[in-house]
């Protein structure tokens, strides 16, 4: 039943100012790491932004480097040299990527920036464990092989209703970095920067979510595979006027899709949800399997986990606090169960899969039964692909292309 | 359709490739198998080739081929292709035109497949990554023991006892058998060892509930498989007829029975 290849694969024209801007983005902090003209902090992917820019910092994350290393498939040869070193196979191989690339002094960086040697030297390294204790861990080497501070916040896990005392407790340990980031720039933190700052994230983060939730359109403007790549300035430049500024151009562009009548992939026949981490050196693959196979993968837990609608710049400790413990990654089952259900509804979904990544146990929401109790409780059809997001070593290509093949059988079937 | 319509179906599986023929009944006038090889489409074409001479038919005499397993692309005469989860689905039906569990135990994954009372599937897994608890398990430590493949089902039946296997690693597990050869256990009762422990991959992997009906080659060479999971499951369990054969089957009829090669 699959088809040849033969992409379908219908690109965004954004996506060259996406490139333009991400482009910027690291020539401006490796040019600041170089001259140090500006101080440089390291920042886990949701993690406290907002206050280390209106601190005075560049932010870097390394995770997007992690990222990068999957997506050109350079991180399953750098993995090993982690692991030599006593990082396990069975940790984030974003890490273990990353960690092997600074050993080796290989960054995808320098082969798509030529005079960026690879990731700007730190000043402080800022963590939050809302997605998972190997953050710290990742920076605590960083720490070590720098010798510049690593500081963070510790987030409750498994949470189910957020209350009062959650709150309380991450917009305190937020407030106790200040001190620190203070003595590092040397400058008072600004509260009206710092709302400034909260305010424009807020802005890029309404327009994300509206791009992510174009996809409810029939059919869909958008794949998750295009939301891997567009949400960049998102991730990287929240906080930022360009990446409010690039939101409101490709939300232009997909509106327009959307009235035109154009679907991300041709005969768009079955809709999906892609639950757990992309397989970054996998991408194009997969997308062109579904495409071949009419299959639009449309929505994705990944991409909204960038999708902040508690920022308030009137409060910005408070906001900061409950944006970054309301995320999926941090709730209990019931929480997630809920979530994935109106999900299901909102994007009208056929079947949902759950990539169940090796070294991403916090990121596969396979593992406590999700998939039976979706498939028993909204008679949702699910399939569980086993792989990973950088270690190529985990994912058999054979297997997860038959796996996906029947699947879309089995929906055709109904 | 007339009585002189002939359908085809290839499979080209991990370890072997299988061809059959049906006529116009669905039923199966013949088949072959064959260790799949290195060039799944020189493999493909020996076997069909293999078994139109035994039919007495040619190529001009199939209406349609389907293809299907891991080398389901590269049978280059094949009109179409399904997966094999399809395939073993459609086989199992014709024979158990009901709901059924039906369990795969193939060369180098596990498939287990609910399906529903029309012949549909609700849902399917496969196996993790690793092999342990697949046909290549048993090859693997078979040979390192030096027991021929085709006299592990004699030999567990011989079984007194049953040595537990303790790990799920196929590595591991041949380094547990040197621990129990050391201690003086039985080759027999270590052989039946490791069928259950082939039996306990599968009990993993879902509560097998309902009716169940075993497919595949591992199967169709050590029934004893069967009956060691009857006993688990505490029910009996079936056999597929021609168990080994269920893929190429399978394709065999969705070529019979669909005029278009594609869902489109």
């Amino acid at each position: 039943m699959e088809k040849p290849k033969g992409s379908a694969f219908k690109k965004i024209q954004a996506t060259k100012q996406m490139k333009e801007l991400m482009e910027q983005h690291f020539r401006e902090m490796d040019e600041a790491a170089k001259t140090k003209s500006r101080k440089v902090a390291w920042c886990t992917s949701v993690g406290p932004a907002e206050l280390l820019r209106a601190a005075g910092f560049l932010v870097f994350f390394p995770e997007n480097h992690g990222a990068m290393l999957g997506a050109t498939r350079m991180a399953t040869d750098l993995i090993p040299t982690a692991n030599a070193i006593g990082y396990s196979p069975d940790i984030c191989s974003y890490l273990t990527a990353d960690v092997g690339s600074y050993i080796q002094g290989k960054s995808p960086l320098s082969k798509a920036y030529p005079g960026i040697e690879g990731p700007p030297r730190p000043d402080a390294l800022v963590f939050n464990t809302n997605q998972c204790r190997d953050v710290q861990d990742w920076f605590n080497y960083y720490g070590r092989e720098f010798n510049v501070p690593v500081i963070g916040v510790q987030t409750h896990r498994g949470i189910g209703n957020i209350t009062k005392a959650h709150i309380d407790s991450i917009s305190a340990q937020f407030k106790g970095l200040v001190p620190k980031l203070e003595e590092i720039t040397g400058k008072k933190l600004d509260m009206d920067e710092f709302k400034r700052v909260v305010g424009l994230s807020r802005q890029c983060t309404d327009l994300w979510k509206e791009v992510l939730e174009i996809a409810s359109a029939r059919p869909s403007p958008l794949t998750f595979f295009d939301g891997t790549i567009q949400m960049g300035p998102a991730v990287v430049m929240r906080g930022e006027q360009r990446a409010v500024d690039f939101y409101k151009l490709l939300l232009a562009e997909l509106k327009q899709r959307v009235a035109d009548g154009v679907g991300a992939i041709d005969n768009e026949r079955f809709r999906l949800y892609w639950e757990g981490m992309p397989i970054w050196g996998k991408l194009r693959d997969l997308s062109d399997q579904f495409s071949s196979l009419n299959t639009c993968v449309l929505a994705s837990t990944y991409c909204s986990s960038w999708v902040f609608p508690a920022l308030d710049p009137d409060d910005p400790f408070d906001s900061m606090a409950r944006a970054y413990i309301e995320l999926l990654i941090v709730r209990d089952e019931d929480y997630k169960e809920r979530y994935f259900e109106d999900q299901i509804r909102h994007y009208r979904i056929d079947g949902m899969i759950f990539h169940d990544a090796k070294t991403c146990p916090n990121n596969s929401n396979n593992r406590y039964g999700m998939p039976e109790r979706l498939s028993k409780n909204h008679s949702l059809p699910t399939l569980v692909i086993n792989g990973d997001l950088n270690d190529l070593r985990c994912y058999s290509e054979e297997q997860a292309r038959t796996n996906i093949e029947a699947f879309i059988e089995q929906l055709a079937e109904k | 359709m007339s009585q002189k319509d002939f359908y085809g179906g290839v499979d080209i599986g991990a370890s072997a490739t299988k061809s059959v023929i049906l006529n116009s009944r669905k039923q199966l006038l013949a088949s072959d198998v064959r260790k799949t090889g290195v060039d799944f489409e020189a493999c493909s074409r020996e076997s069909m080739d293999a078994v139109l001479a035994s039919s007495n038919l040619t190529h001009q005499d199939l209406v349609q081929v389907f293809s299907t397993g891991y080398g389901r692309h590269n049978v280059g005469f094949a009109n179409a292709s399904r997966t094999e989860i399809a395939c073993h689905s459609k086989a199992v039906f014709h024979f158990f035109p009901r709901r059924t569990t039906v369990v795969d135990v193939g060369g180098q994954d596990n498939k287990i497949i609910h399906i529903d009372a029309q012949g549909r599937r609700e849902n399917f897994k496969m196996n993790r990554k690793c092999a342990a608890g697949t046909g290549a398990f048993l090859e693997e430590v078979a040979q390192r023991m030096d027991i021929p493949l085709d006299r592990i089902d004699s030999m567990a039946r011989q079984a007194t006892e049953v040595v537990h296997m303790g790990s799920y690693c196929t590595v591991f597990t041949k380094t547990e058998i040197l621990a129990h050869l050391r201690v003086g256990k039985k080759l027999p009762d270590i052989v039946a060892g490791l069928i259950e422990s082939v039996v306990k991959r599968i009990l993993e992997m879902d509560p097998l509930s309902g009716e169940v009906v075993l497919s595949g080659g591992v199967i169709a060479h050590n029934p004893v498989m069967a009956e060691m999971l009857a006993r688990h499951l505490q029910h009996p369990v079936n056999i597929l007829p021609n168990a080994q054969l269920a893929g190429a089957f399978g394709a065999a009829l969705f070529a019979s029975e669909e005029p278009e090669p594609t869902i489109d």
